[in-house]
C-alpha cells in the first residue's frame, strides 16, 4: 500500500477536563474515498479542526505525505493542501462562480483583477470535474440550486491544487438527484488523485462511494475498514458502540 | 474531460446578448434601471408641468446642486456594500470644514489646510472603523452618536450659529466658475477615451487565454449612447445659460471633478482585489473570513474613503455657499442613504454600484428642484421624497422576490 496522504496516530484533545480524542488513529489516501462516521459527541468534528488548524491537537503524530507536520492555522493547512467543504459551504451568494472560487486568492495582473485567467481556470476546474450542472461560470451563487452550491465549493478545492479534501456533510441538505450528482463528483474528484474524506450519517452514501470506512466511538478510532469487507449493519453496530474491533487497521 | 460546455456569458450574437439581459432583468438583476426609469419620468414630468425646467439655466443648475449629494451619496456606498451605515458622514465633512476654516483664519495656506481637512476626515473614518470592526459595536450607534457629538464640536470650534466666509478663490470656483467652452469637450472626450481603453484591454485579456467576448457592436453602442449623452450635455451647458447682461457658459468646474471621483471609485470597486473584498465582506462576512480576507481591515479601510469622500461632498457645500457653517451636514446624510437607496442599493449589503447612488441622488435633487419650480411648500418635497424611497424600496424587495423564488 503507498503511503497515505495524512496519517494521524494517538491524537489526543481535550477541553478542560473532557477527553474528546483519546488517541485517534487514522489514515486516508490519495484516489481513495474515506468516510468518517460516529454518532454525534463522537469527536469527528474536532478531529476535523485538527486537520483544518482550527483547533490544534494537544497531542499525537500528524503526518502529511509521510513527513511529519504541525498543523496550527487554517492558513498554514491551506498551504499543506488541505482544504475544508463546511456544511454551510461559506460561498457569498452576491458574487458569482468564478469570484467565489477564487476569493482571498484573486489573481491580479497589470495591477488589476485577472478575470480572464480566473475565468478560464474555473471554467478547467469545473469541467475537470465534469460538472454539466452548471450554466455559466458568470452566474451569481445566489441562482444556484444546493446541489450546485456543493459543486462550486467543491470545485474551488481543486482550483487549490488540495491532496487532502475533507467534506463534512455534503449530502445533508440535498434532494435524491442532486445527492447522486455531489456522490459523482465526489468519485470524479477521488480518481483524480485527491484523497477525500467525507463526513455523513448518511450510510446509504458513505456504502455508494467511499473505498474505506473508518468509525469513531467516544473518542477513539473503533474500526477502520474496507467499504467492500464490511456491513451497514456491522458499522451501525462499531458507531453504537454494541461492536467493537481491536486493532483496527485498513 | 473538455467537452463540457458551460459558458460565461460572454458567447453569441447581439440577440443573444440582448436577450440574456432581459432575461436577467426577469430574475431580478435590475441594476440601475428603475432609477434610470425613475430619472426620465420624472425629468419628462417636470419638463411638461414647468416652462422653467428644461431651460439652460436649471439644466446647469440641477448638475451643481446634485455634486454634493451625489458625492455623499457615493461616499457612503462604500460604507452601504459592508451593511454598515454612516449616519455621521455629513457632519464628518462639517467638523473637517471647520478645520479648514480655523487654520485658513490663523493664516496657513490654503492647500495644506486642505489637506489637514482631509487627515481629519481620513481619521475619523479610521476611528468609525476601529469601533466597528475591532471592538464590535454596531456601526449605526457608533455614527449616531459621532452625528449628536459633532454638531456639537463643530458649533465648539466655530462659535453658536456662525457662517464663515472662505476667500479662496480656487474653492470657491469649484461650485460657481465653468470650464471654457473647448474644456468640456476635451474633458469628454478623455472620459470616451478611457472608457473605450478599459474595455479594449478587457477584450484583449481575454481574447489572450481564448475567452470569448461579446460581440464588438455592443461596445460601439455602449460608447455611442455614452458620447450622444455626453455630447448633449456639453453642448448645452455650453450655450450661453445667463440671463443677464455677463455671458455664463461651459461645464461646472464641479463636474468633471465629481465625474473622475466617481469613474476611479468604480475602477477601485470592480477591479482591485480591494473591491471584491468589500462585496464578499458585504455579501457574506464569515465566508469572506474563511477565505482569508482580513474582514476588519477591509471594514476599517471602507470607513476611511466613505469619511474622505464626504469630506469632498463638504467641500462642495463650502464652495458653493463661500462660507462654513457651524450646522452644516445635518440634514444632507440621511439625503444621501435616501439617494444610495432610490438608486438601487441594498442597505443589507453587497449589492450596488456607485454609478447607482449616483442616479439616486439626481433623483432626489429633480424631485427637489421641480417642485420648487413649480412653487410648491418645502413640505410637499419631503412627502414626495420619502414616497419614491419607499416606491424604490419596495421595487427591489418585490423583484428580489421573484428573481430567488423559492430561495433565500
Amino acid at each position: 500500500m503507498d503511503v497515505p496522504v495524512i496519517e494521524l496516530s494517538g491524537v489526543l484533545k481535550s477541553f478542560g477536563p473532557v477527553d474528546v480524542l483519546k488517541g485517534v488513529d487514522f489514515k486516508a489516501y490519495g484516489g481513495k474515498v474515506t468516510a468518517l462516521v460516529g454518532d454525534n459527541g463522537a469527536g469527528k468534528s474536532t478531529l476535523i479542526k485538527g486537520l483544518s488548524g482550527v483547533q490544534p491537537y494537544d497531542a499525537g503524530v500528524v503526518k502529511f505525505d509521510g513527513e511529519v507536520v504541525h498543523i496550527h492555522s487554517p492558513r498554514q493547512a491551506g498551504h499543506l493542501g488541505i482544504e475544508v467543504v463546511y456544511q454551510d459551504l461559506a460561498l457569498c451568494e452576491n458574487l458569482d462562480i468564478v469570484q467565489n472560487m477564487f476569493l482571498g486568492r484573486e489573481e491580479i495582473t497589470e495591477l488589476t483583477l485577472d478575470e480572464a485567467s480566473m475565468e478560464l481556470q474555473a471554467t478547467k476546474a469545473l469541467q475537470s470535474l465534469s460538472v454539466r450542472t452548471v450554466k455559466s461560470v458568470r452566474q451569481k451563487v445566489s441562482s444556484l440550486s444546493g446541489g450546485q452550491r456543493q459543486t462550486v465549493a467543491i470545485a474551488r478545492s481543486v482550483l487549490r491544487k488540495a491532496k487532502l479534501v475533507i467534506l463534512d456533510e455534503p449530502t445533508a441538505a440535498l434532494g435524491v438527484a442532486q445527492t447522486e450528482q455531489v456522490l459523482n463528483l465526489v468519485r470524479r474528484l477521488a480518481d483524480s488523485g485527491v484523497a477525500v474524506v467525507i463526513i455523513s450519517h448518511n450510510l446509504g452514501d458513505v456504502f455508494k462511494v467511499c473505498d474505506y470506512i473508518s468509525v469513531l466511538y467516544l473518542g477513539k478510532m473503533v474500526a477502520s475498514v474496507k467499504t467492500s469487507e464490511t456491513t451497514q449493519a456491522d458499522v451501525v453496530g462499531y458507531i453504537t458502540g454494541t461492536k467493537s474491533m481491536d486493532g483496527a487497521s485498513a | 474531460m473538455s467537452d463540457v460546455k458551460i459558458s460565461s456569458g460572454h458567447e453569441g450574437n447581439v440577440r443573444d446578448q440582448v436577450t440574456a439581459y432581459f432575461q436577467r432583468i426577469k430574475n431580478g438583476e435590475m441594476g440601475a434601471l428603475p432609477a434610470v426609469g425613475a430619472l426620465v419620468v420624472v425629468g419628462a414630468l417636470f419638463s411638461i408641468l414647468s416652462p422653467f425646467f428644461l431651460t439652460k439655466l436649471n439644466f446647469a443648475n440641477l448638475f451643481v446642486q446634485a455634486a454634493e449629494l451625489t458625492m455623499l451619496a457615493v461616499a457612503l456606498v462604500f460604507v452601504i456594500l459592508l451593511g454598515e451605515i454612516d449616519l455621521s458622514a455629513g457632519v464628518t465633512a462639517g467638523v473637517a470644514m471647520a478645520g479648514f476654516f480655523l487654520l485658513l483664519h490663523g493664516g496657513t495656506n490654503w492647500i495644506v489646510a486642505l489637506v489637514v481637512a482631509f487627515v481629519i476626515g481620513g481619521a475619523i473614518g479610521a476611528l468609525i472603523g476601529f469601533f466597528v470592526a475591532r471592538i464590535g459595536v454596531p456601526s449605526f450607534v457608533v455614527t449616531l452618536g459621532l452625528f449628536l457629538g459633532f454638531q456639537g464640536l463643530q458649533l465648539v470650534m466655530l462659535g453658536e450659529g456662525g457662517i464663515f466666509r472662505i476667500d479662496v478663490p480656487e474653492i470657491k470656483s469649484i461650485m460657481n466658475d465653468n470650464l471654457p467652452t473647448w474644456g468640456g469637450w476635451v474633458f469628454l472626450a478623455l472620459m470616451l477615451v478611457l472608457s473605450a481603453a478599459v474595455s479594449f484591454w478587457d477584450r484583449a485579456r481575454r481574447a489572450r487565454h481564448d475567452l470569448s467576448n461579446r460581440p464588438i457592436e455592443l461596445l460601439y453602442a455602449k460608447l455611442a449612447v455614452f458620447a450622444i449623452l455626453g455630447g448633449t450635455t456639453v453642448y448645452l451647458l455650453n450655450e450661453n445659460r445667463s440671463q443677464g447682461f455677463a455671458s455664463i457658459s461651459g461645464v461646472p468646474i464641479v463636474i468633471p471633478i465629481a465625474v473622475l471621483i466617481l469613474f476611479i471609485g468604480t475602477l477601485v470597486l470592480d477591479r482591485t482585489q480591494f473591491g471584491r473584498h468589500l462585496y464578499a465582506v458585504g455579501g457574506n462576512a464569515e465566508a469572506a473570513r474563511r477565505a482569508g480576507i482580513k474582514v476588519a481591515n477591509i471594514r476599517i479601510t471602507a470607513f476611511i474613503i466613505c469619511s474622505m469622500l464626504a469630506v469632498v461632498s463638504g467641500l462642495f457645500h463650502v464652495s458653493r455657499l463661500g462660507a462654513v457653517e457651524a450646522t452644516a451636514g445635518r440634514q444632507i446624510v440621511l439625503n444621501g442613504v435616501a439617494a444610495a437607496v432610490v438608486g438601487g442599493v441594498s442597505l443589507f449589503g453587497g449589492r450596488g454600484r456607485l454609478v447607482h447612488a449616483a442616479i439616486g441622488a439626481f433623483v432626489i435633487v429633480m424631485i427637489e428642484n421641480g417642485l420648487g419650480l413649480l412653487e410648491f411648500p418645502a413640505g410637499v418635497n419631503l412627502v414626495v421624497t420619502g414616497s419614491v424611497l419607499i416606491l424604490a424600496a419596495t421595487i427591489d424587495a418585490l423583484s428580489r422576490k421573484r428573481g430567488n423564488g423559492a430561495r433565500s
